[in-house]
């Protein structure tokens, strides 16, 4: 049976690993490549790496942090930030990452996801949409949360899968950083509308947590950072209790 | 040494990474000559079927590929590249082993592509010596293999029944990512490289 996946995201700014809360405040925990070989030990299913500071600093790649990566790491790993042409793609997927996500330069040039799918198959594509609740309606947001878009979530995310995306990064900016829980009502209505994996993001502070977002929105994966990076939830722990919860996991 | 067939399709960085993480020596195959200069050959793929094998024809080793008598094991793409057709682009392949490569049925309730490690059922094979029954692999794809016991050795569950690998003399084949399946993964690509005819 296809297992359900936990995904540790880490946020790099500079080479470190990062983590805001609410995208503000960030806090240094550590060195990307020596996590990334720790979560793979640990059971992680995958990772997701985010270049943070990539949209507003102009910073592109990651290309000699994703070799470091994909030369230790024996699990799949996502790498996002600063994406906006074929060239940058394509030198991360030479450079060894799996996927790339994309969100900003999405939103400004939708062919980008058609020409990505159609180049390096859907597989590769991640489209990631950070959404907050405004006036009864969920509103794509850029730049970490910085910029409002004239989006409604659910027609983006919908247009998104006829244009190619292979999987949609859901991160509720509503509850991202306030350890509340996963925004189940969200991800259970946007996982009914595609037949795209989707993974939850944004709020995970407690094992029972990763359950209900299982249960409840039946997604097909979970992410998080601070959580993990500082140790309050062991992966080996959430598996065995996402088991006892009868949730497919590989341990 | 295991030579890797260079055609243009996809993601050798990681492959390459497991195999060093492995201690098993490689090269790259890019003439028919080098195919000589390797005892086991691997033929990796992500992307489109129908444009890897359209990229394949371009490097003029169609048909040394399929005369081998060594060891060749196709990952992925690579694997459907072995069949005989694929419904991605309705494409010819190159019928070493006579199966179909087919779309996933969205009506049975899943989603596409099947992404993420599911268990393999294999049979006893030397490919999955020493791997522990029933362990996850990690897959990631549109189309599968259709199953079909003369061919099969492993069997994976997504929606219906499928290959995860097949195997016909010296051709191998696997549908998940062995370079992304964590130990097991890695196990593999050792069995594979101390496979003997």
């Amino acid at each position: 049976m296809l297992s359900k996946r936990i995904i540790p995201c880490l946020d790099v700014k500079d080479g470190r690993t990062v983590k805001g809360i609410n995208f503000v405040d960030l806090r240094d925990a550590g060195d990307p490549v020596e996590l990334a070989a720790q979560y793979a030990q640990q059971g992680a299913d995958e990772l997701v790496f985010l270049d943070i500071t990539a949209t507003h600093e102009r910073r592109k790649t990651m290309i000699e942090m994703v070799k470091s990566v994909a030369r230790q790491l024996n699990i799949p790993f996502t790498i996002g930030g600063g994406i906006s042409e074929i060239a940058d793609a394509e030198a991360l997927l030479n450079a060894g990452a799996d996927k790339i996500s994309i969100n900003s330069a999405a939103v400004k040039n939708p062919k980008l996801i058609e020409d990505l799918a159609k180049n390096f198959g859907v597989q590769f594509v991640v489209l990631a949409v950070d959404t907050k609740h405004i006036d009864g309606k969920n509103i794509v947001h850029l730049n970490g949360g910085r910029l409002i878009t004239e989006l409604e979530t659910e027609a983006w995310i919908k247009r998104a899968e006829d244009l190619g995306a292979g999987e949609i990064l859901l991160t509720s900016m509503d509850h991202d950083g306030t350890k509340a829980g996963f925004d189940c009502n969200l991800l259970g209505k946007i996982n009914k509308m595609i037949n795209i994996p989707i993974i939850a993001s944004g709020g995970a502070g407690k094992t029972e947590h990763f359950t209900e977002v299982f249960q409840k929105a039946r997604v097909d994966a979970a992410l998080a950072a601070s959580v993990f990076h500082y140790g309050e939830i062991l992966i080996p722990d959430l598996k065995q209790e996402l088991r006892r919860n009868g949730i497919p996991v590989r341990i | 040494m295991i030579g890797i067939v260079n055609y243009g399709a996809g993601n050798i960085f990681s492959l390459t990474a497991a195999l060093e993480r492995q201690n098993i020596a490689y090269g790259m195959v890019n003439t028919e000559a080098d195919l000589e200069k390797y005892s086991h050959i691997i033929i990796p793929g992500v992307g489109h079927a129908g444009a890897a094998m359209k990229k394949l024809e371009q490097t003029g080793l169609v048909d040394a590929i399929k005369a081998l008598k060594k060891p060749v094991l196709g990952i992925c793409v690579g694997m459907q590249l072995i069949t005989k057709h694929s419904e991605e682009g309705d494409a010819n392949l190159l019928n070493i082993i006579p199966l179909n490569t087919k779309l996933f049925n969205k009506d049975l309730g899943i989603k596409i592509p099947h992404m993420g490690w599911n268990n393999v059922d294999f049979k006893n094979n030397p490919l999955f010596q020493t791997v522990p029954f029933d362990t996850q692999f990690y897959f990631v794809h549109s189309y599968f293999i259709e199953y079909n016991p003369t061919f099969d050795i492993a069997s994976v569950n997504y929606g219906n029944k499928f290959s995860a690998a097949i195997q016909k003399d010296n051709f191998y084949g696997v549908q998940f990512h062995p370079e992304k399946s964590g130990e097991a993964g890695e196990r593999l690509l050792k069995n594979f490289s101390n496979l003997s005819l």
